[in-house]
């Protein structure tokens, strides 16, 4: 058994449409639906946070910034079907978003040098 | 045992003999168009923040600018790009359920979800195409420069009361006199004025953004037809492969992503 599975793998130069049928069970119509669902609720939640005066400016910026990276996780994750594929692929693609984290330090620490007229 | 071992080490990811990913090129290419293009829009709304950020005390309030609703007379703030954000997610969900199909190798349900895709694609370009009108056209009242270089808007619903930045209000005999002697009258928005206030960036960046944004769901919506005739004329079916419609999958649910940062960055902060 052990000879099956180093036999198929040096064949294996291609990648059959099984191997990646296997890879694709995570996501059904249930949960396709019950993602709609979350996305459809946060965006209904973030309209509505809008119109309450009391939350602080602040507040309310970090609660959008936040669930929108929930939002994004959703679309990513999900429909986009990042979540179940291979690990070094999900860090290949994910980690070059770390230059956007220090590019926005960098635009928000510099925005107060920019040019005075507008 | 040994045996055992051996096996399990020449299956790890890196091992060789087969790709570490387990996607196929076409996929991976897509994959890799997205980050860059992901790096673009990055770059566009971080440029919009750091710059709304340096002119804050003379920024619109998007709540503010972007009250119209269809057949609603009056301020409905952010309802109608709330809407627009619905027709995206729900047209992603169509085509996860077209991707979905494909897995099955059902050609009659990609056809009916990519074709919904579709129609949801151009109900959100005709959303975005009456928004632009909107923020074009402006209101009948305006907008002014006053004589003393301070910015007032009017509204419609509320004739000859001027409103400043940060809430301050102005009415009667005082505001007609300020009109009177204003130095520019300012209807709708272009790339150097508008009437949501004195920072033309901000008409600028709302054309730029959005602009750029539905050019990509345009394409994307093109794109989706080109798929939708391949796999009608059952192309995909006999090759046995629909991957295809997973490629242009990620490209739409892309364009959604999207969305939801500009809906997030541009309309709700």
């Amino acid at each position: 058994m052990s000879e099956d599975i180093i036999g198929q793998d040096i064949h294996h130069e291609h990648i059959s449409h099984d191997a990646i049928e296997k890879a694709h069970s995570g996501l059904n119509t249930k949960v396709i639906w019950k993602v709609f669902w979350i996305l459809l609720g946060i965006t209904i939640f973030e309209v509505g946070i809008a119109f309450v005066t009391a939350i602080p400016h602040e507040i309310l910026i970090y609660t959008y910034v936040f669930l929108t990276l929930v939002k994004a996780y959703y679309i990513v994750g999900f429909f986009m079907h990042l979540r179940f594929e291979k690990i070094p692929m999900i860090y290949s693609l994910i980690l070059p978003f770390l230059l956007i984290v220090y590019f926005i330090f960098i635009a928000l620490y510099e925005g107060t040098a920019l040019g005075h007229t507008p | 045992m040994s045996h055992a071992v051996t096996a399990t080490a020449s299956t790890g990811d890196w091992s060789g003999g087969h790709s570490p990913f387990n996607v196929r090129w076409g996929k991976l290419y897509m994959w890799i168009f997205l980050i860059s293009d992901a790096f673009t829009f990055s770059s566009l709304l971080i440029l919009y923040g750091s710059l709304r950020h340096r002119f804050s005390e003379i920024w619109p309030t998007p709540g503010e600018v972007f009250t119209h609703f269809p057949f609603i007379h009056g301020h409905v703030p952010l309802a109608y790009v709330g809407l627009m954000t619905f027709i995206l997610i729900m047209s992603s969900v169509t085509m996860v359920l077209a991707v979905d199909a494909g897995h099955q190798l059902k050609k009659k349900g990609v056809k009916l979800w990519l074709g919904l895709t579709i129609i949801g694609g151009l109900m959100f370009l005709g959303s975005q195409a009456w928004e632009w009108y909107h923020f074009i056209h402006g209101s009948k009242a305006g907008s002014y420069y006053l004589a003393d270089g301070r910015f007032a808007r009017t509204d419609d619903l509320t004739p000859g009361v001027l409103k400043f930045h940060g809430g301050a209000m102005v009415e009667g005999v005082e505001a007609q006199t300020l009109i009177a002697t204003a130095t520019k009258h300012v209807h709708g928005a272009n790339l150097t004025t508008n009437e949501y206030g004195p920072a033309p960036l901000f008409g600028d960046f709302f054309f730029f953004i959005t602009g750029f944004h539905g050019f990509h769901v345009f394409s994307g919506v093109v794109i989706n037809i080109i798929v939708l005739i391949v796999a009608s004329r059952g192309v995909l079916e006999r090759k046995k492969d629909y991957e295809l419609v997973e490629k242009v999958g990620l490209y739409w649910h892309f364009v959604d992503l999207v969305w939801v940062f500009v809906f997030t960055f541009f309309y709700l902060v």
